[in-house]
């Protein structure tokens, strides 16, 4: 977790550099949306305490389910702005598959099961992003 | 124990952290102790379907048991990714 940006390729490039014997790398990143009335800033609150066990948890199970050379996950919280990075995952693997399914696998368990809650402040006021019944039933297919 | 609340729930409540002196054996008795407490307290817990609670930065459920635990939060249903 940081609240600083940070920088897409670079990480990627560095993800990919530690790999051996791999023979894919798959990367997900996710962007902070415009809404309806103007977004000014997208603020991201977490527990501190608990952030860092759930993605580690969140990690263990995608390693136990394919094979996986390595994995990464980077979140902000703070304030951030329409189109900055909110966050990253990536999968390295053999075989495509495996990183492709355990990339889908993390962003449906960082959705719902990681403690980050995002509040949208716009021109219109600031209201708490509601979590979408679709997101905690993507779960179900795992 | 420490009770801590997250987004929404911290805002009704109106801080982020209590100290509390519990003999409440479960969450959800927990809860009851706190509802008591003030309105705003009531408000934050009137829907526990529309709230989610760790015990010792573990998710888990209302009727978990709280001997030994040192930290409770409260937040509503996570928004990451």
């Amino acid at each position: 977790m940081q609240e600083a940006p940070f920088d897409l390729g670079e990480e990627a490039r560095a993800f990919t550099a530690r790999q051996t014997g791999m023979g894919a790398v798959v990367t997900f990143t996710g962007i902070v949306r415009d809404v309806a009335d103007g977004l000014d800033v997208m603020e991201i609150e977490h527990y501190p305490g608990m952030t860092g066990r759930a993605l580690t948890k969140i990690a263990e199970e995608a390693r136990a389910r394919w094979s996986l050379g390595d994995v990464l996950i980077l979140h902000r919280f703070g304030r951030l702005r329409a189109d900055e990075l909110i966050m990253m995952v990536a999968t390295a693997s053999r075989h495509r598959a495996d990183a492709f399914q355990a990339a889908e696998f993390l962003m449906d368990y960082l959705k719902s099961r990681a403690p980050f809650w995002k509040k949208e402040h716009g021109r219109d006021g600031a209201g708490w992003v509601a979590a979408r019944d679709e997101d905690e039933a993507a779960l179900d297919r795992w | 124990m420490d009770v801590l609340y997250f987004a929404w729930v911290r805002e009704r409540i109106g801080h982020p952290l209590d100290r509390v002196e519990t003999e409440a054996a479960t969450v959800r008795d927990l809860v009851e102790e706190l509802r008591t407490r003030e309105d705003r307290y009531a408000a934050a817990f009137a829907d526990l379907s529309a709230l989610r609670v760790a015990v010792d930065q573990e998710l888990t459920d209302f009727d978990a048991p709280l001997a030994g635990a040192r930290e409770v939060a409260f937040f509503p249903p996570m928004t990451g990714g």
